[in-house]
């Protein structure tokens, strides 16, 4: 499952839909928008995205991960615009037969994202905003 | 036909735009598009070593050639997550 949304993401959701008997890991990340950055007090964050490439690039990295560790299922939902402090902006969960596949898949996969998927995080502080270049 | 150009994050602010289209003819590739948008915003000098390209949704080299019809996009590095 691979999705770009502009809602809040349901991740309990996610996981049910992931979630198969023979599984016997699940692993989920979620980012969360945190309310400081270098120093700076954080109000709230937009992200932009090439929504096409974007999805293009989620689906990739989804493949890869399943080529690279023995996992079964993927999921890779990120949300774009608005998001206030503390929401969730992007999630990652996997589903394997063995814990050891599942957190490397889904490490490999959030760095990865942050390298290669395109979308852009804007952030606003009390006196400005400024778009984030690059990962963090 | 033409080529259809987006920017996006920093480089959208700058242009003043999201998106433009371009007639294909005297761009032999993605540089030489890149280099048409920096005479017309200059500010786009400064990311000349760290502008990101993609040609149809796939990341792109300077010298990839480019089309009729293409869909080139000028971003920064990328910060998602």
């Amino acid at each position: 499952m691979y999705l770009l949304t502009r809602e809040c993401i349901d991740t309990k959701s996610i996981a049910d839909k992931l979630k198969k008997p023979e599984d016997g890991a699940f692993v989920l990340f979620e980012g969360i928008v945190r309310n400081n950055s270098e120093g700076k007090s954080v109000r709230f964050l937009e992200y932009d995205g090439y929504e096409s490439m974007a999805l293009k690039k989620l689906e990739e990295l989804g493949d890869r991960a399943r080529r690279q560790f023995e996992i079964r299922d993927v999921a890779i939902v990120h949300r774009l615009g608005h998001m206030e402090i503390g929401e969730c902006s992007v999630v990652i969960a996997i589903s394997s037969a063995h814990r050891g596949p599942a957190f490397d898949a889904c490490r490999f996969i959030i760095d990865t994202l942050k390298e290669i998927v395109p979308i852009w995080k804007k952030e606003f502080y009390e006196d400005g905003e400024v778009w984030i270049e690059g990962p963090k | 036909m033409s080529i259809r150009v987006l920017f996006f994050a920093s480089l959208a602010d700058i242009a003043g735009t999201r998106e433009t289209s371009l007639d294909a003819a005297g761009f032999p590739d993605v540089k030489s598009v890149f280099e048409k948008f920096t005479r017309d915003f200059p500010s786009f000098e400064g990311y000349r070593s760290s502008v990101l390209f993609s040609l149809n949704s796939e990341f792109a080299r300077p010298g990839t050639p480019v089309k009729d019809g293409d869909e080139i996009a000028f971003f920064p590095p990328v910060s998602g997550g």
